[in-house]
């Protein structure tokens, strides 16, 4: 049964829908581990897609990393990019269809690694395009290697005795280095581990886009997630980890808005 | 009619410029040309050169190692293009740049005192029209309404006042060296 | 046809993508090939596209790639250290099946090389380049009047195929002026319309999603064997070549861009002295011309390939001729020019010694050409 299918039977049967998948996200079973921030950051992002009624002005960009597969759940336009270069074929995109929302999904190690060149340069030409940075200090999809963001101390299987300043140096706080840039228009760091978390990064999201609709500049939105299986824990334990451990490294707010004048 | 020209000196004396005249000049009369330069670090201050083809057949190759003539504004292109001049070809040298002058026999060899010239026009900048007026005076093969034509094409618009002292002193070339022609 | 002027091929090629309708360009400056950038960024504009410097030219072939993906007609240029970088972009288009046009203005190498003229990378354009089962359409323009046809030819062909196409020039073909002649040409007459590009998905189909992501081994491999399909329709319908006075030849020269306008020079002073020289340019190096090559082995008793490079071509030549005749290499290395002199000397050897060259490039403290 598909879910409109469903969704009519139920209305058939008497019952009110309060609660129910945004039809932009494809319906189908995601890969992602149990308890895995990714989900709900594609269903909020969906929903406020749904929301403003822009799915048909929407392109997004897929990452390499454990979102390399965004393109089978999110019902949009898209394109996979190599690995670091999302903003740079997001650049390619939004200069030839200025007026379409675009949008990057990248983690940390994309992000912030290989992709360093790109993400300042894309947020220094100011580019009006949305990048969603899922920061859990983790290689996902490689199996649980050391990222640039992994916090001081932290085991990974490429730093076994934990991150060490002398051998990795420091934890790379990308998002201070974008907020600080004049092309950036709306820097912020989010989560989604709770339902206030979770309505806020919506906020964040429906922001970023009406800044985008504005052509005010680059919107960046930090997500500090979770990795359950790469951390080796179960979800409630990440989560509760991820707010002792990383949160503190990664303080959650905004790092940037346009000022009122310009909003 | 085939010619086929080096021009050489130092960077600044203008000698792409004088090539590009002669193969601006060249298309205007429906010719063949081509205008193959040095380019490279070398291009500011050190030596440069060009290779200009005018022809009435299509230019096989852009890069040759044999001349009909060749114009020479510096020592080290002397010293590396006289051998290059096909035997009966031209070697035209600047006068003041030229300490040890061409030591071949079998060319048709012109001092030029381009630099004075230029100096006795007020303007250093066109000793590269001088040699061009001293060229085309051996090699007629180009008409001067064509030159022009190219001058105008090649000098940026922000030098056009200065079209007509270049027309000078490619007529002042053109004297200098008659007197050799008709000798 | 519009009125004929003097130009570097680097803005004959430049004005030439303007003119065939290129909506994006996104590059990098590297040298000898820095005119194209400079001229489209003065011109593109003006004409409705966008150019983009980008911050390397990681980034700038990934901006293609976007941008193509976006449905538009797309650009870079970059020479050879630039080119290598750009071979993982390449490799995603081709597996994505995007159009677009590369622009190579070779230069020597390996490694920083030096900036001048180049046909080293022949191999890397060839054979594809970057990693995986794949090939780009290669035009090798061999005149100022060619940077220019090539340009249009090269968007059309990259829109017919979806994919890459390469422009393989050097550094003296981007420097040197000849007159240029620009044909009339109306983009939106050539310009293909592209049902699977990313513009935003309306309600009435599917999400297009373009990707070079295939990560069950059997659907790789369906992608693999319909890239294949396209790249043996290519092999049949898009072979180009030119013959200069190979009717009557015995001996016949294969070279391409500006080693090809040396044989000619070659070829002059060849008939010169009576001898039957021929040439045959290969103008798509991929797909090369293999079976014109294969016939032209049988009336030949000597194919001499020239090259600016250690001897690349010539494996493709030795492989189209299947040891009909004997095939012999001609070529200067690291940015050296050969003087159609040295190749007329060399090919008189062959000659009179009838015996094989050493099939290595020359040194010989010769001085090659200028500049």
């Amino acid at each position: 049964m598909t879910q409109l299918e469903s969704e009519l039977k139920l209305k058939r049967d008497g019952y009110e829908v309060v609660y129910q998948r945004p039809h932009t996200l494809v319906d189908v079973p995601n890969r992602y581990c149990p308890g895995c921030g990714h989900s709900v950051v594609h269903r909020v992002l969906m929903e406020v897609v749904e929301e403003m009624n822009i799915q048909s002005e929407t392109i997004g960009v897929a990452p390499v990393g454990c979102t390399v597969f965004a393109y089978d759940y999110l019902d949009v336009d898209m394109q996979g990019a190599a690995h670091g270069r999302a903003t740079a074929v997001a650049t390619g995109i939004k200069r030839m269809l200025p007026d379409k929302f675009v949008f990057t999904y990248q983690g940390d190690g994309d992000l912030a690694a290989i992709g360093t060149a790109e993400t300042i340069h894309t947020a220094n030409r100011g580019e009006n395009i949305l990048i969603i940075f899922i920061n859990n200090g983790i290689y996902g999809m490689t199996g649980g290697q050391m990222a640039p963001t992994t916090i001081l101390g932290a085991t990974t299987s490429t730093s076994p005795a934990g991150r060490s300043l002398e051998l990795h140096g420091h934890p790379l706080k990308i998002t201070e280095l974008i907020a600080q840039l004049p092309g950036a228009a709306y820097v912020t760091r989010q989560s989604v581990h709770k339902p206030g978390n979770v309505r806020k990064f919506k906020k964040a999201l429906l922001k970023s886009l009406q800044l985008q609709r504005d052509k005010a500049g680059l919107c960046l939105i930090e997500v500090v997630s979770n990795c359950p299986s790469n951390w080796k824990m179960t979800p409630i334990e990440s989560n509760r980890w991820m707010e002792e451990n990383i949160m503190p490294e990664y303080p959650l707010g905004d790092l940037k808005v346009p000022s009122t004048k310009e909003s | 009619m085939k010619e086929e020209v080096i021009i050489a000196g130092f960077g600044g004396q203008g000698v792409l410029t004088m090539g590009m005249v002669l193969a601006y000049a060249g298309m205007v009369e429906g010719k063949e040309v081509s205008w193959m330069p040095s380019y490279g670090p070398e291009m500011r201050g050190g030596t440069a050169n060009c290779i200009a083809i005018i022809s009435d057949e299509p230019v096989s190759s852009p890069i040759i190692t044999q001349y009909d003539t060749a114009v020479i504004l510096n020592q080290p292109s002397l010293e590396k293009f006289e051998s290059r001049v096909k035997p009966g070809g031209l070697l035209l040298y600047e006068s003041n740049n030229i300490l040890q002058p061409p030591t071949r026999t079998d060319l048709t060899c012109q001092s030029i005192p381009a630099a004075v010239e230029a100096s006795n026009l007020d303007n250093s900048r066109v000793l590269n029209m001088v040699m061009l007026g001293a060229f085309l005076a051996h090699r007629p093969i180009l008409d001067i309404t064509s030159i022009r034509a190219g001058l105008k094409q090649v000098l940026p618009e922000r030098y056009h006042h200065l079209l007509s002292i270049n027309e000078e002193a490619i007529r002042r070339g053109q004297e200098l060296a008659q007197q050799e022609v008709e000798a | 046809m519009g009125e004929t002027v003097l130009m570097k091929g680097n803005e004959a090629l430049a004005k030439a993508a303007i003119l065939a309708g290129c909506d994006g360009y996104f590059g990098y400056p590297i040298t000898p090939q820095s005119e194209i950038l400079e001229y489209i960024s003065r011109e593109l504009p003006k004409a409705g596209g966008v150019m983009i410097q980008a911050e390397s030219e990681l980034a700038a072939i990934n901006m293609v790639y976007g941008a193509a993906g976006a449905g538009a007609r797309v650009m870079t240029s970059s020479s050879s250290p630039g080119i290598s970088l750009m071979q993982e972009g390449i490799s995603y288009l081709a597996s994505a099946e995007l159009p677009c046009l590369v622009v190579n203005v070779n230069r020597g190498g390996p490694g920083l090389g030096t900036i001048q003229p180049s046909q080293s990378d022949y191999f890397q354009a060839t054979r594809g380049g970057g990693h995986g089962d794949y090939r780009t359409i290669v035009l090798a323009p061999a005149s100022v009047q060619e940077m220019a046809d090539f340009t249009y030819l090269a968007f059309d062909l990259a829109d017919k195929y979806r994919m890459p196409v390469m422009i393989l020039a050097d550094g003296a073909l981007g420097q040197m002026m000849e007159k240029v002649t620009f044909p009339d040409y109306d983009p939106d007459e050539h310009k293909l319309p592209k049902p699977w590009a990313t513009v935003g998905k309306p309600p009435d189909r599917e999400r297009n999603i373009i990707t070079s992501l295939y990560i069950e081994p059997e659907h790789m491999e369906e992608i693999n064997l319909k890239l294949q399909q396209k790249y043996r329709q290519i092999e049949q319908e898009e072979v180009r070549w030119e013959e200069i006075e190979t009717g009557d030849a015995d001996i016949i020269l294969v070279a391409f861009g500006l080693a090809a306008r040396i044989s000619r020079k070659v070829i002059e002073l060849a008939r010169e002295s009576g001898l039957r020289v021929g040439l045959l340019q290969p103008v798509s190096l991929y797909p090369f011309p293999s079976p014109r090559l294969h016939q032209l082995a049988s009336q030949a008793q000597l194919m001499l390939t020239v090259e600016m490079n250690a001897g690349q071509m010539v494996e493709d030549v030795r492989l189209a001729v299947a040891g009909q005749t004997r095939v012999e290499f001609y070529g200067r290395t690291g940015g050296m020019i050969p003087a159609p002199e040295e190749v007329w000397e060399y090919l008189n050897q062959l000659l009179e010694n009838n015996t094989s060259g050493t099939g290595q490039p020359v040194a010989r403290n010769m001085e090659g050409a200028q500049p």
